[in-house]
């Protein structure tokens, strides 16, 4: 037990150092992880207990009403979405473009798809008036309707993810059973002896895997644009002036990009920092991220330029309401801090050398999220604020309802990262493997070539 | 160590594994069709279990069907005549008496007066040589304005919001899941969301409920103008349009091409010819049946300046105990 301990102590290879590495977690449960689901639970508690007031009244218990009958949940239910971009940008994307440094980090961001999508569900719940006829989804189901397509587009792609996150995990469920399976507890070893299906690393088994794997990330990338395009679709189905937009779709999926990566390298700071993964995850993954990171910003810009170019020259009146109200208006400070810390700060932090470093990268990343948060709030309550009467324009502030179960889905996806993290091999060790190798060299090699370049 | 061993089978097939994972571009639209129609064909499976279901849930709202014709229910919304009931001093007559009629809680207006600026364009300032009255409002009664493209069926997920053969959309409110997509994608905001328990009268709890009448209303679902077809069949105007003390609301039948405010009929296709009539937000091509004359009130003896509407209200004897009131704006 003790040898397996993350300390660097023999001359290993590189490969066991990172089988002690995913091992660590699974076998040792530390104080701090107990505070911590203990943290979160007592959050969800909250949450609860808020749901308890939303289920016994209704949501008048919300901020949101008639006029401005959308607010915070369905603005979380975009966030969340634009969250499951994460894992299908990192494992699909870059394994289409063969970018050999996504090993680390492809279970990480396979496991937050998954998470991300289940608390997008339930933020779609929240917003239900009648939860108890949730039902009605499947038995009347009209694919006419922009919100099944949500539903069918959702429930495809978590059905995707999850078989996505399984069969590249087969491989490591295997090692995890030969290397510690006598380690685990009689139900866990049972599980991951079931779910490692006679795993042996035959030459049939790995050419299987490979094949499922290139057809599952083909499905993967048209299912994931889908499902970003009919989250916009929402919106955009309606004649309200800034969401009656062609350009929804595209926009949306960029957006999800962008917050995905910011997501990603957030993922990527906090396991290295909690799991000791120095060795692996390093300065390269989070420079080629960053780079990532401000190319989205980039095209982000373009869009929010475009769309401002467009209707600010003509100035029809629903489209000057809008940008009144943007601009120097009711949710000014949400676009400006959207504009200059979402967008042009991470910009700004990867482009220029000093800041370029890893805690800067990170700060980016945070900044692209909350900025992102920013930008899906006033989207949806600035889209519902423009007036289709003659009245005074509705205003809305989220309820301490809202506000205790945004904190609880939030803890809720957290909760389930860290499960997940905890209880499945944490990191693609076979594609690691493969991939060194791949590279004809072993990682240290590949490091020392990289500190001399 | 242990991992070596364990891969070694693959290391081996190194160049076979690859050959595997590279794929020619035909390969790809091949996976690629096949996952999108499995994909399809999982998306349809709620589809053919709601096709067996549909529409059987009302087999008593079988549309009149004499000679052959259905009925066409529309509205003709007379400005002219329409001086917000100031010169009876009272609030819109036509709200009161839907909210009467419907036990419609606070703080719905199922028809809602709006007051319209003729123009707030500066260069039409009294003084100018332009005859048309430029300054002053009118009044706009505004009831569901029943499109025959309805933005609100369109995009319910579950159908409990429907346009019947005679062109009226109706709610279910047994069916509805509130989700509020539709009061999203009403364009006249025409839809209602009961966000707790709706502060109706217990009277209204003795009324049995059907979609035409929407009595007594239900928490969490979305309520809205359903144009009384069934008052209509019955022989009766809507309660709006009986209320109306100057006969500015005309209800009637676009099939027949006859109309009529209760003291007066007139021929549909004429009088709104005759009379430029024009339906709300015409550009959007949603094709309401509400088609309004524009005025002022001018045969009520109205001046666009007589501006001001007296607020309604909610005149129900009691509500019940606790029963929670909110604002149509915001907290």
């Amino acid at each position: 037990m003790e040898t397996l301990r993350p300390v660097d102590t023999s001359p290993e290879t590189p490969e066991t150092r990172l089988q002690q590495r995913v091992f660590a977690p699974m076998l040792h449960t530390e104080r701090a992880f107990y505070v911590w689901i203990g943290f979160l639970l007592a959050v969800i508690a909250l949450g609860a207990v808020a749901y308890y007031f939303q289920a016994r009244d209704g949501l008048f218990v919300t901020g949101m009403r008639d006029r401005i009958m959308w607010g915070l949940y369905i603005a979380l239910f975009v966030v969340f979405i634009g969250a499951s971009m994460a894992g299908t940008f990192v494992s699909a994307i870059l394994r289409i473009a063969k970018a050999e440094w996504r090993g680390p980090i492809v279970r990480g961001a396979e496991i937050m798809t998954v998470a991300a999508l289940v608390t997008a569900a339930f933020f779609v719940f929240l917003d239900m008036g009648r939860p108890d006829r949730a039902l009605n989804i499947v038995m009347f189901g009209r694919w006419e309707s922009p919100l099944v397509w949500d539903v069918y587009g959702l429930t495809t792609y978590l059905a995707g993810s999850m078989v996505y996150l399984y069969l590249a995990m087969i491989p490591d469920l295997a090692i995890v059973r030969d290397e510690v399976g006598d380690k685990l507890s009689g139900p866990r070893a049972f599980l991951v002896r079931k779910f490692a299906v006679a795993w042996v690393f035959e030459r049939s088994q790995m050419a299987q895997l490979g094949a499922a794997l290139a057809v599952m990330t083909i499905i993967m990338i048209p299912v994931a644009v889908m499902m970003h395009t009919v989250t916009s679709w929402i919106f955009g189905m309606t004649l309200r002036e800034p969401w009656n937009n062609p350009m929804f779709g595209i926009f949306f999926v960029v957006g999800a990009v962008y917050s995905g990566i910011g997501l990603i390298v957030i993922l990527m700071a906090v396991m290295r920092k909690v799991y000791r993964l120095e060795e692996f995850i390093t300065d390269r993954h989070f420079l080629n991220l960053g780079y990532m990171l401000a190319a989205a910003a980039g095209v982000m810009v373009f869009f929010n330029v475009s769309d401002f170019v467009t209707l600010g020259y003509k100035l029809s009146a629903d489209a000057t309401f809008n940008l009144d109200q943007m601009v120097s208006g009711e949710l000014a400070p949400v676009f400006w801090i959207y504009i200059w810390a979402g967008l042009l700060l991470p910009i700004a932090v990867i482009v220029i050398p000093r800041t370029r470093t890893i805690p800067g990268i990170v700060a980016a990343a945070v900044a692209a999220n909350i900025g992102m948060f920013l930008e899906r709030y006033f989207i949806v309550v600035g889209g519902l604020r423009v007036p289709l009467n003659p009245y005074e324009p509705a205003n809305y502030a989220p309820s301490w309802v809202e506000w205790s179960l945004m904190a609880a889905g939030i803890s809720l996806f957290l909760l389930m990262v860290t499960l997940m993290l905890k209880f499945l091999p944490n990191m693609a060790m076979w594609e690691i493997h493969e991939q060194t190798e791949h590279a004809g060299a072993p990682i240290e090699q590949a490091k020392a070539l990289e500190a001399g370049a | 160590m242990p991992v070596q061993i364990l891969t070694a089978g693959f290391q081996l097939d190194k160049a076979e594994n690859q050959k595997k994972w590279e794929i020619s571009r035909r390969r790809f639209i091949q996976m690629a069709g096949m996952g999108g129609a499995a994909t399809a064909a999982i998306a349809l499976i709620p589809n053919v279990i709601a096709d067996k279901q549909t529409d059987t849930r009302l087999p008593e709202h079988v549309p009149d069907v004499e000679n052959g014709r259905i009925r066409k229910w529309m509205m003709i919304i007379d400005q002219r005549k329409c001086d917000g009931c100031q010169s009876q001093d009272s609030p819109p007559k036509c709200t009161a008496a839907c909210i009467t009629g419907h036990y419609v809680p606070e703080p719905m207006q199922w028809i809602e007066v709006y007051e319209h600026e003729i123009s707030k364009d500066p260069e039409l300032q009294p003084g100018s040589d332009i005859t048309a009255p430029i300054e002053g409002t009118t009044f706009f009664p505004t009831p569901c304005q029943q499109c025959q493209n309805p933005p609100c069926v369109n995009v319910c997920p579950v159908g409990a919001t429907w346009t019947t053969p005679e062109g009226v959309t109706l709610i279910d409110q047994e069916r509805c899941i509130g989700c509020r997509m539709c009061m999203a994608a009403c364009p006249y905001e025409r839809r209602f969301f009961t966000w707790s328990d709706p502060p109706v009268p217990p009277e209204a709890l003795f009324v049995k409920y059907d979609p035409t009448h929407q009595v007594p209303l239900k928490k969490g679902v979305v309520a809205k103008c359903d144009f009384c077809p069934e008052m209509a069949r019955s022989g009766q105007l809507p309660y709006c349009a009986q209320a109306c003390p100057q006969g500015a609301i005309y209800y009637g039948d676009l099939e027949e091409d006859v109309a009529t405010n209760g003291e007066e009929v007139v021929k549909v296709s004429r009088f709104l010819a005759e009379n430029s009539a024009f339906r709300y937000k015409e550009e959007l091509g949603t094709r309401p049946r509400v088609y309004y004359i524009p005025g002022h009130g001018e045969e009520a003896g109205r001046k666009p300046t007589d501006t001001g509407l007296k607020p309604t209200v909610w005149n129900h004897r009691t509500v019940p105990e606790g029963a929670r009131k909110w604002k149509r704006s915001g907290r």
